[in-house]
């Protein structure tokens, strides 16, 4: 019950952001024929800027480039929302999850990120090794992998009842389940905290 | 010399999510997408989906919070699409909605498992890594580029990998 109290504190609960994040994908299709999918703007920019004739990477990205002026803008709105709109308290979590971080070292919650990990000071450490380089390289060749992320799986593919998206969310779900509870406890030992 | 690359790459693999329009939009009509992109982006961070915290708090089942905010979404898209194929809702443009089937591969298994790893480190998907560079996190951008540096390997070796 205490979760309920928690996400009820939170700036936009999750039942005004769900509906809204999930009229994308009417959004989308009504505009232009459009699946909603964001992982693919990663492609796009690759086959755009090195292609190296890889066939993966030749294909008419042109035709995509919805897609990159749908990421363009979800920066812009991250640029709207943390300048204009933003939070100035401390962000919430549950009590247990912040005694789980404590324990592994995290307690700043003045910011979205927590700033003992994502600072422009730790890009030449362990920390940024680990966090950026490697967490980023997993993201990106992850994704391209399964196909698409959690909005064109999970949220798309799902929505289009695509059985294939459901066991790729379910496979999210395990590798993100066994970062955070087999691997990160050492890694965070490793990138020095 | 232009035309020979021009036809290779109008016969592409065809991308996951292709572009189903038959119609070509250019310049200004894509701005429409930055628009959806915008709304997008400021949802994701004024409900803290960005966040790195919700992400742990998430994957240790502390909080019902991401799968309320997952859950309606797929809601709210599942039924939009029911409508627009029990109605025949067209485009603006008039055309009629089509969506690509998703196709079972390993890659839904082994790459979706390497992204989940992926997502709980860096806090993000690839959606709200643009949002989390936006709200002034500029050394996410390292992550970024990391991200195009997975992609790009995964195209690389994409057809030595078991799919």
């Amino acid at each position: 019950m205490g979760n309920i109290i928690d996400w009820i504190s939170q700036p936009w609960p999750w039942y005004i952001a769900g509906p809204l994040l999930g009229l994308t994908v009417p959004a989308l299709l009504l505009l232009g024929n459009k699946s909603f999918g964001i992982s693919s703007s990663l492609r796009h920019v690759c086959a755009a800027c090195v292609p190296a004739k890889i066939p993966f990477f030749s294909y008419n990205w042109r035709k995509e480039a919805w897609n990159l002026y749908f990421v363009g803008g979800v920066f812009l709105g991250g640029i709207i929302a943390g300048f204009f709109f933003s939070n100035p308290d401390a962000v919430v979590v549950a009590e247990s999850t912040q005694a789980d971080l404590a324990a592994l070292g995290i307690s700043q919650y003045n910011n979205l990120l927590p700033s003992e990990i994502f600072s422009w000071e730790n890009v030449f450490s362990m920390k940024g090794l680990v966090f950026f380089v490697f967490g980023g390289f997993l993201v990106g060749f992850g994704t391209r992998y399964a196909g698409g992320c959690t909005s064109g799986h999970a949220i798309m593919g799902i929505s289009n009842l695509q059985w294939p998206s459901v066991v790729a969310t379910i496979f999210f779900m395990l590798g993100g389940f066994a970062m955070t509870h087999l691997f990160l406890p050492s890694l965070m030992k490793l990138a020095g905290f | 010399m232009k035309t020979t690359i021009e036809r290779e790459i109008d016969t592409p693999i065809e991308c996951e999510a292709p572009n189903l329009q038959r119609s070509q939009e250019t310049g200004l009509a894509l701005l429409k997408y930055m628009v959806v992109g915008v709304f997008f982006g400021i949802i994701l961070v004024k409900s803290e989906v960005i966040s790195w915290f919700r992400i742990q708090e998430m994957f240790r089942l502390q909080s019902f919070f991401m799968y309320g905010v997952i859950g309606s979404a797929v809601v709210v898209g599942m039924i939009s699409i029911l409508l627009i194929k029990k109605f025949n809702i067209k485009t603006i443009s008039g055309e009629k909605i089509k969506i690509q089937d998703k196709e079972f591969r390993k890659g839904q298994i082994i790459g979706g498992f390497i992204f989940g790893l992926g997502w709980a480190l860096t806090g993000a998907c690839p959606g709200p890594l643009f949002a989390q560079i936006g709200t002034g996190f500029t050394v996410v951008a390292v992550t970024l580029v990391s991200a195009l540096a997975g992609t790009w390997v995964y195209g690389k070796f994409a057809d030595k990998l078991p799919n």
